[in-house]
């Protein structure tokens, strides 16, 4: 209790400024149509993927690109459980989580041991959400390549996690989810595991000359990591009602799960979140601006795949001039201006 | 000694799976699809070396993940799909084009792109090859669309039968069908190995890009610029994945995607191989190939990427430097 109280008081601006997020973002059901809520809420959903992503590549240092394995077993999770036995997604939420976690430890133990790191770990973690992909494509108690469809349960309700008529509450149940996995990092940075994972990030050599103990390190981030993206991909699945082996195990899954931290600021708490709220502005920017373009740039109008050119270049440029994401840039900026 | 002993136990192995299959019941139903997954196997697998070759130079050499490497094969299937439609130009005689083209292309991506992020954590260069080629998939989409579209040689339809061939071989593949176009990627895979394997080993110039990649500041201190090499380098990775361009366009679907298919078995292959070896990438390509064709033989049903990934996986645990890479740790 000391403990926890002592990361309290550290993190306190932290905590406000998670506070005040949450008290805008509240706010948004207000003033926007209900399309661009369930944008927002999305971008919420990836969000809390990302802010799983980053506490293994970002406090950890294990880069991976292969986190749509816990994204799909959570959201396969939630879909089988509630499907084939009823049970609640809030009960499959946790379970989810559970069983990216256990698959986390286990591979992550292999990998590790083996002394995968750097672009070899990455890798492997691409190779085993593929592995993952092609598996469930042929499995039929999941529905093969197929997917699952959720069944309306008939009305909205708290206890199925179904808010087809009501997207505020939808948005709202993404948010505190999100406010919950902040909460998680912001405590697990302040703890004693949160240290040893940046001692290992930063020297893995000198961690372990410290009496640190890299493996445990790891497979602490590992499975923490694995269990918030996990919980992301449980709830993808009440907000989209439908999962195949695609959209939860794909490649593309697991590099829009990375891209909002790194745009936002890999291995910081707010990354996620920045990066989440940049990247659906300029989504929707670009999107909006080949759909309905201003009058000198008719030619544009509608034409298709235009917009993510636009997006890979902001990426490309994002990434040459800003490597630290947004939160770096501010801070380079705030540093310069008070010099 | 050790290797070399260990080398025949292998070898022996193989004489004797080779002599006792056949004796088999199951041989006697199923040679021929079997002959025919070993030939597909081999000759795509051509193809994946190619492919391979120029992703291990710039990884072994620049230690960059380029995910933008298929994208850049899409480039040149595009090239001479428009050279070959418009003008008859011969997806062959069209390698004299795309191969110095993407030479240059690989040059300005390196120098105008990755230069600066060759410092940058890893996940940092990713991304900017990953969004290298999102521009390139969809600026592909923008100007031809989504329709895949494919071209037909006039002279590829004369399909030969191996087994007419080699009617006293031992092992007997007959009916194996091997399609014009495919052998000639195959040959041509083989040929740019060999001459890519004299360039590194032979010229003044591989012998830079190897001194760089093992020990880049020593390098730098017996008076080659790194950077330049570096530029280089990936300018000869790209024009790799160009001839492979070129070569696999009368056999495959054009599409924006096209390309990029191969990254990630390009990916599997090199590591397979081992970073930088040519040779490794050649003979990474063939066991790739084979293991492709032979997984959806053995486990009907399944897709063919499911042996491929195994094996992967194996292989990054098991011997992470690759079949024929030096030991890293």
């Amino acid at each position: 209790m000391i403990r926890l109280r002592q990361i309290a008081a550290a993190s306190s601006r932290d905590l406000l400024i998670l506070l005040g997020v949450v008290a805008v973002l509240a706010l948004m059901p207000l003033g926007v149509s209900s399309f661009t809520l369930s944008v927002a809420t999305a971008a919420l959903i990836f969000a809390l993927a990302g802010i799983g992503w980053n506490v293994l590549s970002g406090f950890a240092g294990q880069f991976s690109f292969g986190h749509a394995a816990y994204f799909g077993l959570g959201a396969y999770t939630v879909a089988v459980t509630f499907t084939k036995y009823s049970i609640s997604p809030w009960l499959g939420l946790l379970l989810g989580g559970l069983v990216a976690a256990i698959f986390g430890l286990l591979t992550g133990w292999i990998s590790f041991r083996f002394g995968l790191k750097g672009a070899y770990f990455a890798l492997a973690t691409f190779a085993l959400a593929e592995l993952l992909r092609l598996t469930f494509n042929n499995f039929d108690y999941v529905g093969s390549g197929v997917g699952i469809a959720i069944p309306l349960a008939g009305g909205d309700s708290w206890g199925t996690l179904q808010f087809e008529n009501t997207p505020a509450i939808r948005y709202f149940v993404a948010l505190g989810l999100v406010a919950l996995g902040t909460l998680a990092v912001i405590v697990i940075k302040r703890s004693r595991a949160g240290s040893r994972m940046l001692a290992v990030r930063e020297d893995e050599d000198a961690a372990a000359s410290l009496g640190i103990n890299p493996l445990r390190a790891k497979l602490g981030a590992i499975a923490i990591s694995g269990f918030i993206t996990a919980v992301a991909g449980g709830y993808y699945v009440m907000f989209l009602m439908f999962i195949d082996p695609d959209l939860a195990f794909g490649p593309f899954i697991s590099v829009v799960i990375l891209l909002r931290p790194i745009v936002g600021g890999v291995g910081t708490i707010w990354g996620p979140i920045v990066g989440a709220a940049v990247l659906s502005i300029l989504g929707e920017v670009t999107r909006s601006l080949v759909r309905d373009p201003p009058s000198f740039l008719q030619v544009i109008e509608g034409v298709n795949g235009l917009d993510q050119v636009m997006f890979g270049l902001i990426l490309v440029l994002v990434i040459i001039r800003a490597p630290d994401g947004v939160i770096g840039l501010f801070r380079r900026f705030r540093k310069r201006s008070s010099q | 000694m050790r290797g070399r002993s260990r080398a025949a136990v292998w070898a022996g192995l193989a004489v004797l799976v080779a002599v006792a299959v056949p004796q088999t019941a199951w041989w006697d139903l199923n040679h021929t699809v079997f002959a025919q997954a070993v030939v597909s196997g081999l000759l795509i697998g051509g193809v994946y070396s190619l492919v391979a070759m120029g992703l291990s130079l710039v990884f072994g050499v620049l230690d960059i993940i380029n995910f933008a490497h298929g994208a850049l094969m899409t480039i040149t299937i595009y090239v001479s799909y428009l050279l070959f439609q418009n003008y008859g130009v011969d997806p062959y005689v069209s390698l004299v084009i795309t191969i110095p083209l993407m030479f240059v292309v690989g040059v300005g991506i390196q120098r105008f792109a990755i230069n600066p992020v060759m410092d940058a954590p890893v996940h940092n260069q990713l991304l900017l090859t990953l969004g290298i080629a999102i521009i390139i998939e969809n600026l592909a989409l923008v100007l031809f669309t989504g329709t895949p579209r494919s071209i037909e040689l006039a002279y590829a339809r004369n399909e030969f039968d191996l087994g007419v061939v080699n009617l006293d071989f031992p092992l007997r593949v007959f009916g194996a069908v091997v399609s014009l176009p495919k052998l000639i990627a195959f040959l041509v895979a083989l040929l740019l190995a060999g001459v890519l394997y004299l360039l590194m080993q032979r010229t003044q110039l591989g012998t830079a890009i190897r001194a760089s990649a093992q020990e880049p500041e020593g390098a730098e201190l017996v008076g080659i610029d790194v950077r330049r090499i570096y530029t280089i380098t990936f300018g000869i990775g790209a024009a790799c994945v160009g001839a492979a361009g070129s070569l696999v366009l009368p056999f495959l679907f054009v599409s924006p995607t096209a390309g990029s298919t191969f990254t990630i078995i390009a990916f599997v292959v090199v590591v397979l191989g081992g970073m930088g070896s040519i040779q490794g990438a050649l003979i990474g390509g063939l066991v790739i190939g084979l293991t492709q064709e032979l997984t959806q033989l053995f486990v009907p049903g399944s897709s063919k990427f499911l042996g491929v990934f195994i094996v992967f996986l194996a292989v990054l645990l098991f011997r992470p430097e690759g079949i024929l890479g030096k030991a890293r740790r």
